[in-house]
């Protein structure tokens, strides 16, 4: 996990420790308050809100929806059922491609914690839960426990914070498999209505929020809504964690302000290499519409696609987009939770559809518009009827991929390939779902 | 007052007997799962909607106010 | 007939409508099972399995409540008005009535939250639901040995043909839930499957849909 900064001069990074850090005790609970000061409690439920709706602050983990109504939707529902709610701190991160919440918990832990308990005291709640991955480079949960009892020796945390680890599964960090899995069942999502901001945790009014939403929370809440609009653009304000994979294939995270243009953040776009916006549930841009691109929704509508959670990815040249893009859809498909009848039937049919294509053996079985009708016609079929996004965002990704590498299909058919490198390039985790302990 | 079809494609097993006693608002996809009109259900087929919502053997069909 | 002991209207109608509900009983049995596999009929459409399910159940109900009611007051034989639910309080064929009250009982639960599924969670609904498997064989065992009348003849045939139906019908239930595969292993399964098989063309028919399982 390394660090760049990119961006204003002056005002980034805001979550991320400085470079000049050489200790690198950006995690220590010193440093911590001698940098951002003292967690500022309101006293009151609910006065943050209006603050957080000034500052115009969206979720960061990928579906951009804004935080004060979130939060409010909480504060009502508690209101009229009479039930104490609970906020959960997502950093499940469940994007093999996505390293930024994990890099923020490692690197600025008190941040995120900051938030929750801001975040639990704007709605009334009496129970927060931190759920973080379960396998990462770095032992994050050892480090969130220091974080925790340096907090408790210091008397500043209100609300107890339990930490909780999500399964390595795709679709663990989906709100409704989150809190099933919390609730003692396996990481699989279930049907709202009613929506979890109803009835949650244990049938409670439950707030799920971004690990980094709430990082940027804490800060809203010490420096104000005008604070937050110095960066960004005025329809989607702020800074976000960018994860940026280039030819090495490393994660690189950089704090960057919405509206950066993507030359900026990814170095030199050629016409031919091949863009990855948004992780496994993104699409794939060529590099000249990359080129005139920035990173937020509004110019990125242009071309369907979204900023998602900040993952943006360039394909070496060495490497096939088809035959990463058919790896990806394997795992994808291998990863659906099984319930619903389009999904299990349709992604592992437009998996199978893909292996075949990115291994040029199409020709033997059908012809090439017929395995193409085919993958066209079930992502229609698969689209929104599931009980979650996961066939949606498969189909998104998909389709981008059959449209930017149309001419390596032809080249497939005629059995050549532009990969000179073997080695598969998008990050897949090793271990499928096999049993069903492999979702508990 | 307008009404809408909404199916929990978790319970939804694919039985089938949604679409036979709701054809002009339920088909069947290649694989036996319904296709549900989203749009709000015409005057004149909300008994038909209630026969298809109390024959699903899963009890995964719904007919919402909206 | 032999086993005739008595000449009052009820004590016949009771013991009538006591073998018609076994009838019934074996029916929405029958049709139960076939609901879960998603069988069925030949010559009528898909709704009409779990239709029929639902309406001989309620119609059984009926014939058994019919048949409680005659037997408690018939005056020939004095089973008091608590043995219908309370097991063992009735002096008259102790044991047997008694298979008769439980068997009732929990097809009145059956009944009673299947008409207010739309109120329980999923998992109780099935949980009283799955309890048809104790309640049947016990209203099978009831009907041979509260009287004499199903143990002879005609009636004997009848009572030995329902079993062997039922009992057949679970098996294969069994058998094909055997295939069943969990959940986690299904993705992967029809990949390979999909996969291994080839394009429609070749096989002439397209792969069938893949069920999802109840839970």
């Amino acid at each position: 996990m390394t660090q760049d900064t990119t961006g204003a001069a002056t005002e980034l990074p805001r979550l991320l420790p400085p470079p000049e850090d050489k200790n690198r005790n950006a995690h220590d609970w010193y440093a911590h308050t001698d940098r951002y000061g003292r967690l500022p409690y309101r006293e009151r439920q609910g006065t943050l809100i209006a603050d957080v709706e000034a500052a115009g602050l969206t979720g960061r983990g990928g579906a951009a929806f804004p935080v004060h109504r979130k939060l409010q939707a909480v504060l009502e529902a508690a209101d009229k059922r009479r039930r104490t709610p609970v906020v959960i701190a997502n950093g499940a991160e469940s994007e093999p491609a996505s390293d930024k919440d994990a890099t923020l918990l490692w690197l600025s832990p008190h941040l995120v914690l900051d938030g929750l308990q801001l975040a639990a005291e704007a709605v009334g709640a009496d129970t927060a839960i931190l759920y973080t991955h379960v396998n990462r480079g770095h032992d994050v949960g050892a480090r969130l426990r220091e974080a925790l009892q340096a907090r408790q020796a210091a008397g500043v945390d209100r609300v107890p914070v339990q930490l909780a680890t999500a399964p390595a599964r795709f679709l663990a960090g989906q709100e409704t498999a989150l809190i099933n899995h919390l609730s003692g069942g396996p990481a699989i999502p279930t049907f709202m209505p009613p929506r979890i901001t109803e009835r949650g945790l244990h049938g409670v009014p439950t707030l799920v929020q971004n690990a980094e939403t709430l990082a940027h929370l804490a800060l809203i809440a010490r420096r104000g809504p005008r604070w937050f609009r110095g960066v960004g653009t005025v329809d989607e304000p702020g800074s976000m964690l960018a994860t940026v994979r280039r030819a090495d294939g490393k994660p690189r995270i950089s704090e960057v302000p919405l509206g950066i243009p993507l030359q900026d953040l990814v170095g030199e776009l050629g016409q031919d290499r091949a863009v990855l916006l948004g992780g496994y549930h993104g699409t794939w841009l060529t590099g000249s519409e990359a080129r005139k691109l920035t990173l937020d929704n509004r110019s990125l509508a242009a071309v369907q696609a979204k900023v998602g959670a900040g993952i943006v990815i360039t394909l070496p040249p060495d490497r096939c987009g088809l035959v990463e893009t058919a790896n990806v859809v394997r795992y994808l498909a291998l990863e659906s939770a099984g319930q619903c009848g389009p999904c299990l039937n349709g992604l592992p049919r437009i998996a199978a559809a893909l292996a075949e294509i990115a291994g040029g053996r199409f020709g033997k079985h059908g012809t090439r518009p017929q395995v193409l009708a085919d993958v066209q016609r079930w992502s229609g079929l698969v689209a929104g009827r599931g009980a979650c996004h996961h066939p949606d965002g498969t189909t998104r990704f998909v389709r981008s991929a059959l449209r930017v590498f149309a001419a390596e299909v032809d080249r497939h058919q005629r059995g050549r390939c532009s990969a000179t490198v073997r080695q598969p390039f998008l990050p897949i985790p090793k271990d499928a779902a096999r049993t069903e302990e492999d979702w508990i | 007052m307008a009404e809408k079809l909404l199916v929990n494609p978790i319970d939804c097993e694919g039985h089938g007997a949604c679409a036979e006693l709701l054809p002009e608002a339920i088909t069947m996809d290649e694989w036996g799962f319904p296709i549900v009109d989203p749009r709000p259900l015409p005057p004149g087929l909300e008994r038909n909607a209630r026969a298809a919502v109390s024959a699903c053997p899963t009890l995964a069909l719904r007919l919402l106010r909206s | 007939m032999t086993g005739i002991n008595s000449s009052t209207a009820l004590w016949y109608t009771s013991r009538a409508t006591g073998v018609v509900a076994l009838l019934l009983l074996t029916a929405v049995m029958l049709l139960g099972l076939l609901v879960t596999r998603q069988g069925r009929l030949p010559g009528l459409p898909k709704f009409a399995v779990s239709g029929l399910h639902r309406n001989l159940s309620l119609l059984a109900t009926a014939f058994v409540a019919i048949h409680v009611l005659t037997a408690v007051t018939d005056g020939y034989v004095n089973i008091p008005v608590t043995a219908v639910v309370v097991p063992l309080a009735s002096s008259y064929e102790r044991v047997w009535l008694a298979l008769g009250t439980v068997s009732f009982d929990l097809m009145l639960a059956a009944v009673i939250t299947s008409l207010l599924r739309r109120h329980l969670s999923r998992k109780t609904w099935r949980a009283v639901h799955l309890t048809a498997y104790v309640s049947w064989p016990v209203a099978w065992f009831h009907s041979l040995f509260s009287s004499t009348d199903m143990r002879h003849g005609v009636l004997f045939l009848l009572a030995i043909v329902c079993a062997v139906a039922v009992i057949a019908a679970v098996l294969w239930r069994l058998a094909s839930a055997g295939n069943d595969v969990p959940r986690a292993e299904r993705v992967g399964l029809l990949m390979s499957a999909v996969h291994g098989r080839g394009r429609r063309g070749q096989q002439g028919r397209a792969p069938q849909g893949e069920r999802t399982l109840s839970k």
